[in-house]
């Protein structure tokens, strides 16, 4: 096995003149893309164009729609759906930084500090992914319950005290409030922040450390100036992994919050699924989808890690 | 003051472990109140020991229904999207062509989309081709989503892999067939395996875009959905605990396995 995990880099593509190039072998790769990638333009490409048209039709459900390309659609839908982005933005954003000051520890912890526990440490991370989510997001509801342990632990603390100050609890109450949904996508989100942070930790060279700390750096300092500049490809893909979803999330915004809590998912879910105002929530979804993309691209502009995709 | 300075030694440990307690703790959740015997149609308060669901698992209508439909498209998108995407990885790894960026891309682009946008313009697909929506176009749906997530699993095995080898076999006057089959794909397997294995849980798991191509049909996520709405039975705790247990025996026997054969070699 180690022979093959240590073997060299896969070589440059060979000149063809060692080998006269075969003709059949001209299209192979095209043969072997064909069913794949059609099967993605046709259900991934051709939906998002066909999604791009219903968002500028109008019409109605029983009279049929037509391409007006009436472009208000997506003013209407912004004005009216303002607060659900930018609750979108605020939890998901939240739910980041909480998995990324949650999940290093863990990571770091499993990549330096585990020794012989390291595997079981990293199955139990992954196991609870098997349980179906759903079912793990309703037992928030049960741990979160109102007069119970936790919130009455938070309670003690003073802790509901600072989050009702900061509008994210209301009284003694966690459950159906900004908290329980940020709480839930935390949750939900942090292995995908743990696994690529782990991945970075792994491939940085203990011997580094011990560099820094002959250098009598203190192993605060040698956090900040070797560790962390050395996993930051991991800090910027688990972000983006955690965001992404979380920003359009609608079942933790439904389970554990309220209507005051709806995030842009839950709208998008309501106008397609039981309005039935298709070119509003076609609209919806390209506002967000655009919204993420170029918040995406500045991050990884201003981050500097552009070869992580 | 030694414990000071202990805590402050073990500060990383300690943070880790409150993590993986914060991860685990639905879980034990859902394994505490499998046991439980509630008082109306929600499981959420604690109120007295009992076995009935355990020894009743399938006593909610329609809950083994939709428990073995998401098995059969779980099953299906695995092998659907693992196929697909096993060709198009080696299509990326092993061949310089034109349209590789925007293949890509097009590869890139659905991990990099929030579900619900995916779900919902597929939905404008099919309703614009007048689809039956149900068992087919869940299928569907759940085989694109998966697709990208099996390539980028065999595309770092296979990108490891020593071309040598498979020059060895040619030089060795194996035919291309035989090379295949006898060296490259055993090379790949592992990757493929973890492409299959994650296709399989994230279609299995899959609630979003389930729930905007499902029609009328009712798959085991979109079973628990409908449940927290009316009333959540105690039987889709046992459901999901043995599901965590088989997980964590399923990793633990393969890890074993892992550790024999390497042994054996060694």
């Amino acid at each position: 096995m180690s022979t093959l995990t240590e073997a060299p880099p896969p070589l440059a593509p060979q000149a063809p003149a060692s080998k006269p190039p075969k003709r059949r072998g001209r299209f192979t790769p095209y043969w072997l893309l064909l069913p794949g990638i059609l099967w993605l333009v046709v259900f991934f490409a051709l939906p998002m164009i066909y999604q791009a048209s219903t968002s500028v039709q109008t019409g109605s459900l029983e009279q049929g729609y037509k391409v007006t390309w009436h472009f208000a659609t997506y003013w209407d839908a912004l004005s009216a759906y303002w607060p659900q982005f930018v609750r979108s933005v605020l939890y998901a954003g939240t739910a980041t930084i909480l998995c990324l000051l949650l999940g290093y520890p863990l990571a770091y912890l499993i990549a330096f500090r585990a020794g012989r526990w390291k595997n079981l440490i990293m199955i139990l991370v992954i196991a609870p992914f098997f349980t179906s989510f759903l079912i793990r997001t309703l037992a928030w509801k049960t741990i979160l319950a109102d007069g119970g342990p936790v919130v009455g632990a938070l309670n003690t603390l003073h802790v509901l005290d600072v989050t009702n100050w900061l509008g994210m609890t209301a009284g003694d109450r966690v459950l159906a409030t900004p908290l329980a949904v940020v709480c839930g996508l935390t949750y939900n989100f942090l292995p995908f922040m743990i696994l690529p942070l782990y991945t970075s930790l792994e491939r940085i060279d203990g011997r580094l450390h011990e560099a820094a700390g002959d250098l009598y750096a203190r192993p605060w300092t040698t956090f900040r100036k070797v560790t962390f500049p050395l996993s930051m490809p991991g800090v910027v893909s688990g972000t983006l992994l955690t965001f992404i979803p979380a920003a359009g999330d609608y079942v933790n915004a439904d389970l554990l919050g309220s209507t005051d809590t709806g995030m842009v998912g839950n709208v998008i879910q309501t106008q397609f699924l039981r309005v039935l105002d298709y070119p509003t929530a076609a609209a919806l979804s390209f506002i967000l989808m655009a919204a993420i993309l170029l918040m995406v691209t500045l991050y990884i502009r201003r981050s500097g890690t552009e070869d992580l995709v | 003051m030694p414990f000071v300075n202990w805590l402050k030694r073990n500060l990383v440990v300690l943070a880790g472990l409150l993590t993986l307690g914060y991860l685990l703790l639905p879980n034990v959740v859902v394994t505490v109140f499998s046991f439980n015997k509630p008082k109306g149609r929600f499981n959420y308060e604690w109120q007295q020991f009992s076995l009935d669901a355990w020894k009743d698992p399938c006593g909610v209508s329609g809950l083994c229904g939709s428990l073995s439909l998401s098995l059969q498209i779980a099953l299906w998108a695995t092998l659907g999207a693992t196929l697909l995407g096993t060709l198009i990885a080696f299509a990326l790894v092993r061949y310089r062509f034109r349209a590789r960026g925007a293949v890509n891309s097009l590869i890139f682009l659905p991990m990099a989309m929030p579900e619900v946008v995916m779900a919902a313009s597929l939905l404008t697909l099919f309703l614009n081709m007048g689809a039956q929506l149900g068992f087919w176009t869940i299928l569907i749906a759940h085989i694109m989503f998966c697709l990208s997530f099996v390539v980028t699993a065999v595309k770092a095995r296979v990108m490891s892999m020593d071309p040598r080898l498979e020059e060895a076999a040619r030089d060795l006057y194996a035919g291309p067939f035989q090379t295949f089959v006898r060296v490259t794909l055993p090379i790949a397997a592992p990757g493929i395996a973890a492409g299959a294995l994650l296709a399989f849980a994230l279609s299995f798991d899959d609630f979003i875009i389930t729930n905007f191509n499902a029609g009328s049909t009712v798959t085991f996520p979109m079973f628990v959905w409908g449940s927290a709405q009316r009333g959540t039975p105690v039987q889709i705790n046992v459901i999901g605990t043995t599901m965590f247990v088989v997980a964590v025996l399923f990793v633990l026997v393969s890890m074993l396995a892992g550790n024999r054969r390497n042994r054996q070699k060694a």
